[in-house]
């Protein structure tokens, strides 16, 4: 009796220690050294072809020139990188090597202390990013280099227009609103918009700050998170009289902006409202959306109009992109693959996969739109591209300014109660 | 009419019991700690931890990264209920919780009632009512995002029926949007609320509505003051449930409207979420998962001891020792 009594104590003693031993020596990996072979953890967003086979395949090439650097790619869900990421720097094994979007959440990430300063490493090559690369900066210091940049405006439906009677992309707010006017009157939704996900309003009081704000004024502002010049009071004014002429199809406060054909995007897809302001990304979105199988030729692309009354350039647009960081593990290898996406070949084939406008500008050429190759055309003739405002601040800002504008959308608040809402948010007030 | 005194509990007879011998109540001692140890480790570690890191991190203004330097003691709690759609957010999950009592409570009983009567098809019934149960909260929310839009299914089946005069902006209006998640709720819940009434009903004694029936009671009657009284320890449970889920309420809310529009529809779950992953305010985010936590703990215990009592008096069991 008493050894068989006996014998699940020590079974379990054992089986304890040996769970507690596996969970004290997991983390530690040890650190790599500065040469040798390595192995990269890449988490990207690339969950859907073509992009997904595209990074296997740029990760497999590398390999192949550098046998030193090999990878473990994992594809992640995009919205699943808001909790991973911050989860992973805290952990002791955070990948080498993931996707980052700039400003406020990279500065966030920053704090870490596990990102890499890719600041020397990157000095010899960054000029062929461009301009861009800036919003991948904090403290003057690179902590993550884009490989797309993305660019927002109003993609238009040329056979919904010609049906309305309208014969050239308005570049006026005048125009607009007429155009806004002969749709309304030939029975077609002028606008969709996704309120439900709150950063498509954004975008257009952003665009209307955009306008009414010197470029000088948006980035000192917004980088010492304090606005003050009454621009951005206007800009909600703006924002109010737009939104009074009720230029957005039905229920667009509950409508999702990328998800179903009843989204956004769908409703433009499928012929059932005529414009969205929206991102580059938007005609891929859109495809996925419908049966139409020449919707690419049906889409047109015209930039925010210009606004009356305010000092903004109207040559300056809003956009973001996506990029990578390194955390400090493997930073050198990792720069070293960094340099190799914003290469002029990975370029190329990252614009004919269509998930963005390429950073380097030898491959814009290789876009598969004539509308995209307009985007990109124009985005090289902007005086300035403004980060979109919920990414450029901190993120907890980012989201309250998003907030805010989501009430003025449902018809609550005031132009003032955006810009307190920021400044309010920036000193951690709630 | 007054009821036969209950026959004394049984705890109460093992207080008298003679104690046992000491060798076996040492033997009893090591028994309760091979049986009950991996259990509370587990427990310690995956519940009991976790609960005090997160009052812990509460104390602190944190965005997730690097060390808890910050500490700002109760400030956050304050700037938490100091906040307009934090209030609002509780008011929500309360609207549900009493909703969810004064709709489904008597809809389940009506329903479960009626499916509890030899009816034809009433297999086929009770496997309709319970199948929205059976879906997952993600799955039935995207379902009902798409069926709620506008000029979508229900609009479409309003219209068609001759009701267009009742389609509304089912999520995008901040007047109605709580309501049109209640219902969504009641679509899903309901089977869940229905299967476990039936089973209640099962408990009841067929002799007692013969005998009230040979009293003359009318099917009323019968049902008012023999069979309700008698589902009592379910539907005490079900409101605990249901309350407990009211106040949790989350994923219908983030994946059907973010909490919107205007934050019409915000939930303590769906803020604290907001405001811990999406806007990096992990010290916050623990501070209002804190006020979760003691809101529905609060509430467990409330009701454990003074609605539950009955019901459980025979059920827990005295220390041994």
């Amino acid at each position: 009796m008493r050894p068989s009594r006996r014998f699940p104590l020590a079974a379990l003693v054992a089986a304890a220690a040996l769970v507690l031993s596996a969970c004290g020596g997991g983390g530690d990996e040890g650190p790599a050294a500065a040469s040798g072979p390595v192995t990269l953890t890449w988490w990207h967003n690339g969950t859907a072809e073509p992009v997904r086979s595209l990074w296997q395949q740029v990760a497999d090439d590398y390999h192949k020139a550098h046998p030193d650097v090999s990878f473990t790619v994992q594809p992640i869900q995009n919205e699943e990188f808001p909790t991973k990421v911050p989860l992973a720097l805290q952990s002791n094994t955070p990948p080498d090597l993931y996707q980052q979007w700039g400003g406020g959440d990279e500065a966030s990430q920053v704090e870490s202390g596990r990102v890499a300063d890719l600041t020397s490493s990157v000095q010899s090559w960054i000029g062929s990013v461009g301009p861009t690369a800036q919003g991948w900066q904090v403290g003057g210091k690179q902590y993550g280099v884009p490989y797309v940049q993305h660019v927002v405006g109003f993609w238009y439906r040329k056979d919904l227009f010609a049906q309305a009677g309208i014969t050239a992309p308005p570049t006026t707010m005048a125009d607009f609103n007429a155009a806004i006017g002969k749709l309304k009157a030939a029975g077609i939704a002028p606008i969709a918009l996704g309120g439900k996900d709150r950063w498509p309003d954004a975008f257009y009081y952003d665009y209307f700050a955009v306008r009414a704000c010197s470029a000088q004024v948006l980035k000192d502002e917004i980088t010492a998170v304090k606005l003050q010049n009454p621009c951005w009071v206007k800009a909600g004014q703006d924002l109010q009289g737009f939104l009074a002429t009720q230029p957005f199809q039905t229920g667009f406060n509950g409508t999702p902006a990328q998800q179903g054909a009843g989204s956004s995007a769908g409703l433009v897809a499928n012929g059932k409202a005529a414009m969205e302001l929206q991102g580059d990304w938007d005609p891929s979105t859109m495809s996925s959306l419908t049966d139409d199988k020449d919707l690419d030729s049906k889409l047109g692309w015209f930039p925010f109009p210009s606004v009356p009354g305010g000092t903004g350039d109207p040559a300056v647009l809003l956009g973001g992109g996506d990029g990578f960081s390194c955390t400090t593990r493997a930073a050198a290898a990792c720069a070293g693959f960094l340099q190799y996406l914003t290469s002029t070949p990975v370029q190329q084939k990252i614009a004919e996969a269509g998930s963005g406008l390429p950073v380097n500008a030898d491959a814009v050429a290789s876009l598969k739109s004539e509308s995209l190759k307009a985007v990109a055309e124009q985005t090289r003739k902007a005086s300035y591209v403004q980060m979109y405002f919920d990414r450029a601040f901190p993120t907890a800002v980012g989201q309250a300014l998003n907030d805010a504008v989501a009430n003025l959308f449902a018809g609550q608040g005031n132009p003032e109660a955006v810009v307190q809402a920021v400044n309010q948010a920036a000193t951690g007030n709630k | 009419m007054a009821a036969p005194a209950p026959p004394r509990p049984l705890a109460r007879t093992v207080h008298s019991a003679p104690r046992r011998p000491s060798r076996r109540r040492g033997r009893t001692r090591l028994e309760l700690a091979l049986l009950l140890g991996p259990a509370l480790v587990l427990f310690a570690g995956f519940v009991l931890v976790p609960i005090g890191i997160a009052v812990y991190y509460s104390l602190y203004s944190w965005n997730g990264f690097g060390p808890l330097t910050d500490f700002v003691g109760f400030q956050n709690y304050a700037d938490a209920f100091g906040g307009a759609v934090f209030r609002g957010a509780i008011a929500h999950n309360v609207v549900i919780a009493v909703l969810s009592i004064v709709v489904q409570l008597p809809l389940s009983i009506g329903i479960a009632l009626l499916l509890d009567r030899k009816l034809k098809g009433r297999t086929f019934l009770r496997m309709v009512v319970f199948a929205p149960y059976v879906l997952s909260e993600a799955i039935t929310a995207v379902i009902w995002l798409l069926m709620l839009q506008p000029n979508g299914f229900v609009d479409e089946l309003l219209r068609g029926v001759g009701l267009g005069g009742l389609v509304h902006q089912w999520l995008a209006d901040p007047g109605i949007v709580l309501y049109t998640l209640f219902v969504v709720m009641t679509w899903k819940y309901l089977g869940f609320g229905i299967i476990l009434l039936l089973a209640g009903l099962q408990g009841v004694p067929p002799e007692l509505r013969e005998a009230a029936a040979l009293d003359g009671a009318t099917a009323w009657q019968t049902t008012r003051h023999v069979v309700l009284p008698l589902l009592g320890p379910t539907i005490r449970i079900w409101v605990f449930l249901s309350v407990i889920g009211s106040l949790q309420l989350f994923d219908l809310v983030w994946i059907m409207t973010l909490g919107g529009p205007a934050n019409a529809s915000t939930t303590m779950a769906s803020y604290l979420v907001d405001h811990g992953f999406k806007r990096y305010e992990f010290g916050f985010g623990s501070a209002v998962a804190v006020v979760l936590f003691a809101v529905c703990f609060v509430f467990a215990l409330l009701y454990q001891r003074f609605a539950l009592r009955r019901d459980t008096a025979g059920a827990l069991t005295r220390v041994v020792g």
